[in-house]
């Protein structure tokens, strides 16, 4: 089985041709525009749809970025998820050249467009997606040199992401643990999905061609080193990493080595699906009175350990869409309706552990509502927050451990935080 | 590190090509530099550029290498338009693939194979060669791909040249993306060739899997989709390959975890040891959930593939299904795919929860999502006989809501459940009964009609139920009379009481006489056979006991199963169809052929004729020069260089007097002018049906008096009394201003007949990028149809004529015709196919037989009366279709007249 791209579409919110590459001449530009822009206009919101869709004989495959589809035409059986996955990648790519895409940041740097294109892909087939790299070589007019470029050894080697001879006075690494929980909570109040989302977020200023070795209170690999782990050991459910971990060397005994690309970049994301103790639980009651008046109470309730704290807190409560005349009280924070999503925002800037606070909300209702039966939107209870100094996991960094042959010493500092990532509680 | 290049797009609006012209002919680096992004920028937003193609090419050698990608663009847009000219590139291109940089070493092999020049295709083989062998990975990654490109271009030149062979050499290649790009390029080749090429030994398998390890991401996928097509020997062999893959299944890209699922899926199927399944099994579910945490896009497609692998292997996901619980921001297409899982994976352990789920999805606003729910529920209840009563109980709590469509949707499904379920449920009829009024879709009306039926004896008023339908009986739905008529026949069979008799009377009237449906006519007829024959046998037929359903609406039949699994993360898995359905992989060169006007359509297609001449529709009027060059040697043979002395050509200043620009159309016989320019805004077109060498054409004339370039000429004929319609697209280049093309547009017959009497009417609509679309009307006449085997013999001339009837035979008088010259004149019916039989004299006057045919093999049998020099001709005729007189008439007036 093989299959590639026929062309690359990138249109705008009208789904009209801005800046194409041909790749293999079988898909027209002229048929791709009048598919798409017919597709968008009968079925509205893009949202309700397949992202994979067919049409005589061409399929289309798009996402969509600000004002701007992007959009990738086949003939062939090719590969589904890389050909979209390397859609968003090429989102990132043009926000790595041109800070946002948009229509605007397209048309103004076109030519570089046109260079970006032809080097990505051929024939249809992904090539290279390093922004970075790509950078190196392909320059916007600012940064653009008269000499003549060659292509950076990056894009072939076997370390394509990054490339030789980066120096650095001070050689730091920043690393960020940071969880994000997701939980689901219906409305009898069961917690019926929880798991979190981990990331290492890393930002190297390394010089040479570093390589690091990570440690994690891993409880396959510290017992496979035959070392005790009372209590302080995790596990992992599924662990994903970049591109510059060794993976097989992983799976041998564990290990996390790796070269790591200069800047930022994702070191690994691991997910645990273990059932996690909402660390903010909301409780709303809602009183219905005689049609013409709704009464709120929320209840929130931080349940983790009083020496956290939880900062920038912020409870979304689903309010009918024809409520008026608000009139609101809490007992901490802030809390003001927001029409615009049918919904009341509280906001608490700093909630300790063990804590409780309350919310009062009234609103007025019109007195007169269709005989239909017609199902209102039931929009769930929201919750975002962030425990800095805190992981749900209990993940550590035990050690990050870097060796360039320069024999400089690297600085890594690390810090953790949780967040709360889709974190719904379905109203009673 | 924004750009300003947006100023590129604004332009003088007057004169743009010559303005640009001049500036790419520029002394100043900067200036060329400038005016080559305008006319980018020109065509990216859709204005034809094509006619500074030598200008262009002139920019190409260049230090600079932006400049130089720019120009190799507009080769890659406009080469195949102007294929003679795109030769004068092949010099600069042959030298930049041998560039001390590697860079513009693989622009250069990368570019050419973008071009499907079959000229350029020539020189890219030697340049290939060297690249294939490259010091630089960049190049030959570059390479490997580009004979990929040739193949599909020119397969057997790839193969006399060896590339396959070279191409094999690159697996061993000690570059990772060297040797997944030279991967990439051998599956292709393989799909598209019967021969065996590509052939996964065990060695290159170890070598791929050791190079999996080092190459990039996209790389990878490449490999392991390559990889998936190999059968292991045996279990242990299977068992190295999984071993050696499975650490993929931690890589970022889902792309990457998606393939490696598919090879280890693949390579289970030999693996014997239970043991090692269930690890695997056990290994997979947590890179599949992940899945779910990307791009709504990729979910879906992860979503679609999770579908087909829960169907192969229930285990793998059998204690996660709560990760597919819908999230209230997802998208409805994930939403609807999680559901279809949710169904597949709902056990005896986890109904209840689902079942709350459903509960909670079918409250929602989204109405498919809501129906979609709805159904879940009821397709729960068929699957699991333990929970049915659960799941019917949640239907019932649904239906007390009283949202239209979920009552509907729920009726529809508790149907399914009492046809599973016989004699369970039947208690729950009542509640249904209450919301009969409010059904109104088809489906849901004939499912709550066909629960009537089925249990008219327990429903006491039952008759009363049905009856309320029949009123509106005929302007039912065919669904909804089936099911009523059925109902009805079962009713009188439980009660044949005397309601139900008039009931049914009253229906199979309905059903029989008054309908049109033959469906809803046979079975009534059969229902009233057996009642008035043998009652007793219309039991056993009608209310036999029917067969238990399964729900087995989703299930994929197990071998098409296999082979979609075979395709996991390909388009075939996301639609869940084999690929050859939904693949059109066009034979892209023979398209390319038939779009572009290539010298071999013309040959075939155009056949020269002294009255229209082929040049005609070749006429350069725009500097897009020889499009025939076959027929017009001139032309093509000026800027054909050939390699060695290339040389300066591309430096040429007068390059551009080797294209005859703006040469005016040579003379045609004048054509009726159709269009004229006063009403098609300065297009003026002129066009005649002609006839030659057995084959109508449309021949016409486009004069462009506007002030702007028009191009993306198209042309429609509405239906006609011949079906008279274009056999392909309308060949015109782009018209610049002040210039004018000729073309000659073959057509065919019968292809949009319009019916109703026979009329001469044509009407024409016409179409280019720049302008409405213009819609104008001719004449078809007769004549143009008249074939060229329409002459016949004496003997036959005379038995057609006795053996049609009088009332065939249609006479015409011409007072005003005068016929000067018997000769000339049957000199001009002969060429027009009208064939001279008989002559004889009757007074002062002659009288001419002929004889003509148009197709279909309709004849004309013709008797013209006429003096010479003596105003006045008389015509009759006779022919099977009388009805085409009054068109031979008007042909034949017009035919004398001129």
């Amino acid at each position: 089985m093989s299959g590639a791209a026929s062309a690359l579409f990138l249109l705008d919110i009208k789904g009209r041709v801005l800046i194409w590459r041909d790749y293999r001449g079988d898909v027209s530009a002229v048929q791709a525009e009048k598919f798409f822009t017919k597709f968008i206009e009968k079925e509205g919101d893009p949202q309700s749809q397949d992202p994979v869709v067919h049409d005589n004989g061409v399929t289309y495959m798009f996402i969509q970025h600000n004002n701007v589809y992007l959009l990738i035409a086949t003939r062939q059986n090719c590969n589904a998820a890389s050909l979209i996955l390397f859609l968003h990648r090429v989102v990132d790519v043009f926000k790595h050249y041109f800070e946002e895409l948009e229509e605007e940041s397209l048309r103004d740097n076109f030519v570089v467009v046109y260079e970006l294109l032809d080097e990505i892909m051929d024939f249809g087939y992904p090539q290279f997606t390093e922004a970075k790299i790509l950078s190196e070589f392909i320059k916007t007019d600012a940064y653009r040199m008269e000499v003549t470029q060659r292509p950076p050894m990056a894009v072939t080697n076997a370390v394509s992401w990054r490339s030789e001879g980066i120096s650095y006075k001070k050689n730091e690494v920043f690393l960020d643990v940071v969880e994000s929980v997701n939980i689901l909570v219906n409305s009898n109040g069961q917690i019926i999905r929880s798991d979190v989302v981990g990331a290492l977020k890393m930002r190297t200023y390394l010089s040479g061609m570093p390589e690091c070795k990570l440690g994690l209170n891993d409880r396959v690999l510290l017992e496979a080193q035959g070392r005790t782990t009372k209590g302080k050991a995790i596990d992992l459910d599924d662990i994903k990493f970049h591109q510059c971990v060794r993976l097989a060397r992983f799976e041998n005994d564990r290990t996390i080595s790796f070269v790591p690309p200069d800047g930022s970049f994702d070191l690994m994301t691991y997910r645990l699906s273990t059932q996690v103790k909402p660390l903010i639980w909301v409780e709303a009651q809602i009183e219905r009175h005689s049609r013409s008046r709704i009464e709120i109470t929320v209840k929130s309730r931080s349940q983790f350990k009083e020496r956290s704290t939880a900062t920038n807190v912020e409870i979304e409560l689903p309010v009918p869409a024809d409520a008026t005349n608000p009139n609101i009280r809490t007992s901490m924070g802030s809390a003001a309706y927001a029409p615009e999503k049918d919904a009341l925002v509280w906001k608490i800037k700093s909630f300790p552990g063990g804590k409780e606070y309350m919310l009062r909300a009234e609103f007025s209702l019109p007195s007169i509502t269709s005989e239909e039966a017609t199902p209102e939107r039931k929009a769930p209870i929201r919750v975002k927050f962030e425990i800095p100094y805190f992981t749900v996991s209990g993940i550590q960094v035990r050690y990050l451990k870097i060796i360039e042959k320069s024999g400089y010493q690297a600085l890594p500092w690390v810090r953790y935080i949780t967040m709360a990532g889709e974190y719904e509680l379905r109203l009673m | 590190m924004s750009g300003h290049d947006s100023k590129y797009f604004s332009t003088t609006k007057k004169g743009e090509i010559p303005e640009l012209k001049e500036e790419l002919n520029s002394q100043y680096k900067d200036k060329r530099k400038d005016a080559v992004k305008k006319v980018i920028a020109a065509m990216t937003v859709g204005k034809d550029v094509s006619s500074l193609f030598t200008d262009v090419v002139n920019c190409m050698q260049t230090e600079n290498l932006e400049l130089k990608k720019l120009v190799y663009l507009y080769l890659i847009n406009y080469a195949k338009s102007q294929p003679d000219l795109a030769i004068l590139a092949v010099n600069t291109f042959v030298k930049d693939s041998q560039d001390p940089n590697p860079l513009i070493r693989a622009l250069a092999v990368r570019t050419m194979g973008c071009i499907r020049v079959d000229k350029i295709t020539e020189y890219l083989c030697d340049p290939l060669q060297r690249c294939l062998k490259d010091d630089d990975p960049y190049v030959r990654k570059t390479a490997a791909i580009c004979v990929a490109k040739l193949y599909d271009i020119n397969a057997e030149l790839v193969e006399d040249r060896g590339f396959l062979d070279s191409l094999k050499d690159l697996i061993s290649d000690n570059n990772p993306m060297v040797v997944a790009n030279a991967v990439a390029a051998l599956a292709e080749i393989q799909e598209n060739s019967a021969r065996p090429i590509f052939e996964i030994t065990s060695a290159t398998l170890q070598k791929l899997l050791t190079a999996l390890n080092e190459c990039t991401e996209w790389g990878q996928v490449f490999i392991l989709d390559a990889l998936s097509r190999y059968k292991a020997a045996d279990a242990r062999e299977a068992e190295n390959i999984v071993e050696r893959v499975t650490p993929r299944l931690q890589h970022a890209n889902c792309a990457v975890v998606l393939s490696a699922v598919k090879m280890i899926l693949q390579q289970m199927e030999l693996i014997t040891s239970t043991d090692i399944v269930r690890n695997l099994c056990k290994k997979m579910a947590p890179p599949l959930v992940t899945l779910l945490s990307a791009e709504p896009e990729i979910q879906y497609v992860a979503l679609r593939n999770i579908n087909l692998i829960v169907q192969k292997r229930p285990t793998i996901l059998a204690h996660e299904i709560k990760v597919f619980f819908c999230k209230y921001n997802d998208p409805i297409y994930v939403k609807m795919e999680k559901l279809e899982i949710m169904i597949k994976l709902a056990s005896d352990r986890n109904i209840d929860q689902v079942l709350l789920e459903f509960k909670e999805y079918a409250t929602e606003v989204d109405v498919d999502f809501v129906r979609k729910a709805v159904r879940a529920i009821g397709r729960c209840a068929i699957k699991l006989e333990r929970a049915a009563e659960r799941c019917i109980s949640v239907l019932l709590e649904l239906i007390k809501i009283k949202v239209n469509y979920v009552v509907q949707e729920a009726i529809i499904v508790i149907k399914d459940i009492f046809r599973r379920y016989p004699n369970t449920y039947e208690s729950i009829i009542a509640t249904l009964c209450e919301s009969l009024d409010t059904l109104d879709e088809p489906e849901a009306k004939a499912s709550m009609i066909w629960i009537i039926g089925e249990y008219a004896e327990r429903i006491d008023n039952a008759d009363e139920l049905l009856e309320s339908f029949l009123e509106s009986f005929p302007e039912e739905p065919p669904q909804v009379q089936l099911q009523l008529l059925t109902a009805t026949v079962k009713l009188f069979l439980k009660k044949p009481t005397e309601g139900p008799q008039q009931m049914i009377q009253a229906v199979l009237n309905n059903a029989t006489v008054e309908t049109d449906n033959p469906d809803l006519r046979d079975r009534a007829y059969i229902y009233w056979r057996l009642l008035s024959t043998d009652p007793e046998a219309a039991k056993d037929v009608v209310l036999a006991e029917k067969p238990v359903i399964t729900d087995d609406s989703n299930q994929l039949d197990s071998s098409l199963l296999d082979e979609l699994l075979a395709n996991i993360a390909t388009l075939s898995s996301v639609y869940h169809k084999p690929p050859e359905s939904f693949v059109t992989r066009l034979k892209t060169v023979s398209q390319r052929a038939e779009e572009d006007d290539y010298p071999e359509g013309s040959e075939s297609g155009y056949p020269e004729s002294p009255a229209h001449p082929v040049d005609g529709a070749a006429s350069p009027s725009s500097s897009s020069g020889s499009r025939h060059p076959a027929t017009s040697p001139p032309v093509a043979a000026a800027p054909a260089p050939v390699p060695d002395l290339l040389g300066d050509l591309i430096g040429l200043d007068n390059s551009n007097s080797l294209v005859p620009v703006d040469q005016p159309a040579p003379a045609g016989p004048p054509l009726p002018v159709l269009l004229p320019a006063a009403k098609g805004q300065g297009l003026q077109i002129s066009a005649e049906l002609t006839r030659s060498d057995g084959q109508v054409f449309y021949s016409m004339l486009f004069e462009n008096n506007t002030q702007s370039v028009l191009d993306g000429f198209m042309i429609q004929f509405n239906k006609n009394t011949f079906g008279l319609a274009a056999t392909g697209p309308l060949q015109v280049p782009p018209l610049h201003p002040g210039t004018s093309a000729r073309t000659l547009l073959p057509m065919v017959l019968f292809q949009n007949v319009a019916p109703g009497a026979p009329n001469t009417l044509l009407q024409v609509a016409v179409k280019n990028n720049q302008q409405p679309v213009w819609y104008f009307s001719d004449k078809i006449s007769l004549h143009v149809l008249f074939t060229e085997d329409g002459r016949m013999e004496r003997a036959t001339f005379l038995e057609t004529w006795k053996s049609l009837p009088d009332s065939n035979e249609v006479l015409r008088e011409f007072p005003g015709l005068v016929i000067k010259s018997m000769e000339s004149t049957l000199d001009k019916l002969a060429a027009s196919n009208m064939f001279f039989i008989a002559k004889r004299k009757n007074a002062n006057q002659e009288v001419l037989y002929l004889s003509a045919k148009i197709p279909r093999g309709i004849p004309f049998l013709i008797e013209l009366t006429a003096a010479v020099g003596v105003p006045g001709v008389k015509c009759a005729i006779k022919t099977p279709s009388p009805e085409m007189a009054p068109l031979f008439f008007e042909a034949l007036e017009h035919f004398l007249q001129s």
